[in-house]
């Protein structure tokens, strides 16, 4: 072999050698992705399916599955604590999206250009990204936490609250104590997606505006606005999609409450399927949070109008 | 004396801006600073807390007296010892790291270098696992791992770690070895290098940052992941930090050890940061692939 290769310099003899090799070539490259595709299949198609043939039976942890159709899907229709959480859920997607895109908008405009120090700064915004949600969201329950925290005693040495407020004791500041760590730990991810689609921008096109007399407000409302659609699509997505399947936060700080106020989604299927060990009933749960998250990235996809970003 | 007149005009303008420019400078960088600030300071304060001692503990966030280890000492004394609870997060992270550059460097190079029956569509398959949250099929995971006889077992999470990071780790691939150009390897051929040693010596090290980026992405996600460990590690000598930690945190009988939990952080949050500090460009990369492409 290669004696001959470097004796052929010429297309012919090549292209006479390649049906040859084309066989074999072609199931060399499914044995290269094949280890991929095995993890897939196991533990990725295979539960799906299982997760939507599950949600029909009763399906206790020991004992026999039986099959009851769709009874399941008729329970979750009745059973007002999904719907609750579902609404709960909904509602901190709702605060933690505005929260997240706003203030990472206003880092990335912050951090964008290079100046001293702006690496330093990005940086900065950026660590709390790289630590686990659980890890911040157990740094975050001792800083809540009425007694040895930071928050109450703060607020109370400020002034602005009459003696040790418990911020995890009532619905709103347990809301907003979470909301504001996951703002906190998030942020600097969105700045530097945000970040990438405001550096996409050809300068040009700002120095001609520029140019043309458009005030700073004006490039940013119509060069900077539409030129960062795209990352900002992404980055709504990866935000909804992300907050829709809230738990550490929520299962550690708050553990659901205060009055299960503050149970998402994902932790009412956890309690469902692995504290009271009703998997059926848990698999109609996740089917039907499957859907909706599936219907809301499309309705994203949408309303962005960019088919590109679907990847 | 016209001169002299018209010379503080021609220069007022220029300064002027010039003292602008400072304006903006100071105030970039008082914003910056403060708002770093607001960044740092929970994990500052943290690792400062995880060093004092409990009866200094009212002393304010900001007291230094009487630092020590006496917190990460009673961790250690915590069920079977922070130190095997760090040890299985560090299983199952390097292995998780190792196993998703392993597979995903072998799909990559077969989808870019490759022609087989249906290649696109197993590349859609392979992706589109991404629009799936892992959360909703975790019952039949806990299943099929017990089939499986892997239940309760660290090497069965390490392979569900590493089917959640395919989606990332293949794409960040398929494009590292859709960069070489096809010279590289034809060049490599001619000179005998085939097959495996060629994709390991002559494609490896011009994809190596890609490597890194899915390396660094998949041991960080391993390390810090919560969910799946909870539920599929019902033993606790084969509890992950974050699993350990927020065990810690429930404490006993009502009364929470803070020391202990800060010290839990601490020790989760530290390799974390030191592998972004010192890789930062390889995270960043691998961030913005994505949001670009």
């Amino acid at each position: 072999m290669s004696v001959n290769t470097p004796a052929t310099p010429g297309g012919a003899p090549n292209a006479s050698l390649r049906p040859l090799r084309k066989p074999r070539r072609d199931w060399m490259g499914l044995l290269y992705v094949a280890p991929a595709l095995a993890l897939v299949l196991v533990f990725f198609l295979v539960p799906l399916g299982m997760t939507a043939w599950m949600s029909l039976h009763n399906w206790p942890l020991i004992g026999v599955p039986r099959w009851i159709g769709f009874a399941n899907y008729r329970a979750l229709w009745n059973d007002i604590n999904f719907w609750n959480a579902l609404a709960f859920t909904i509602r901190y997607t709702i605060a933690a999206t505005i929260g997240l895109m706003l203030v990472g908008f206003a880092l990335a405009l912050l951090v964008e250009k290079p100046r001293p120090f702006a690496g330093f700064y990005r940086t900065a915004f950026f660590l709390p990204v790289v630590i686990g949600f659980a890890s911040a969201s157990l740094l975050w329950s001792w800083l809540s936490n009425v007694d040895s925290g930071l928050f109450s005693p703060l607020a109370e040495a400020l002034g602005l609250t009459d003696g040790r407020l418990n911020l995890l004791a009532t619905f709103a500041p347990a809301f907003w104590s979470v909301t504001a760590m996951v703002i906190w730990k998030m942020a600097g991810f969105y700045m530097v997606i945000l970040m990438s689609g405001l550096h996409s921008i050809p300068a040009d096109f700002t120095e001609a505006a520029r140019i043309d007399g458009a005030s700073a407000l004006q490039r940013f409302r119509f060069i900077t606005l539409p030129l960062v659609r795209r990352p900002f699509a992404l980055a709504l997505i990866l935000c909804v999609s992300g907050s829709m399947l809230a738990f550490d936060q929520f299962y550690i700080i708050l553990a659901g409450g205060p009055q299960n106020k503050t149970i998402t989604a994902v932790y009412w299927i956890f309690s469902q399927s692995f504290v009271s060990f009703r998997l059926g009933y848990g698999a109609a749960l996740s089917m039907v949070l499957l859907a909706i998250l599936v219907v809301l990235s499309v309705i994203q996809l949408r309303l962005l109008g960019d088919k590109e970003t679907a990847r | 004396m016209t001169m002299t007149a018209t010379l503080p005009v021609t220069t007022s303008a220029p300064a002027r801006r010039r003292g602008n420019a400072r304006l903006y400078r100071v105030l970039f960088h008082v914003t910056g600073l403060l708002v770093a600030l607001l960044f740092l300071a929970p994990i500052a304060l943290v690792l400062l807390a995880s060093f004092r001692p409990p009866a200094m503990a009212g002393h304010g966030l900001l007291s230094v007296q009487g630092l020590g280890f006496g917190n990460y000492g009673r961790l250690e004394d915590f069920g079977a010892g922070i130190l095997h609870y760090a040890g299985n997060s560090l299983f199952v992270a390097v292995a998780t790291a190792i196993l998703t550059v392993v597979v995903s460097v072998f799909a990559g190079y077969g989808f870019s270098r490759f022609r087989f029956p249906f290649k696109s569509v197993a590349f859609v398959l392979i992706l589109s696992t991404i629009m799936v949250p892992f959360q909703s099929i975790l019952t039949p995971l806990f299943l099929i791992l017990a089939k499986l006889g892997l239940q309760n077992t660290l090497s069965g999470l390490v392979l569900i770690y590493v089917t959640l990071q395919l989606p990332f780790s293949v794409f960040m691939m398929r494009n590292a070895f859709d960069a070489v150009p096809k010279e590289i390897e034809e060049a490599a051929r001619i000179d005998g290098v085939k097959g495996l040693r060629s994709l390991i010596y002559v494609m490896g090290p011009l994809v190596f940052p890609g490597i890194v980026s899915v390396g660094l992405f998949a041991f960080l996600n391993a390390w810090n992941e919560f969910l799946a460990a909870l539920v599929l590690l019902t033993d606790q000598d084969r509890y992950t930090l974050p699993v350990l930690v927020t065990a810690v945190r429930s404490g006993h009988y009502g009364s929470v050890d803070w020391g202990a939990v800060q010290a839990g952080v601490t020790v989760m949050m530290i390799p974390c940061l030191l592998l972004f500090l010192a890789l930062q460009r390889y995270y960043i990369r691998g961030l913005t692939a994505g949001a670009v492409k």
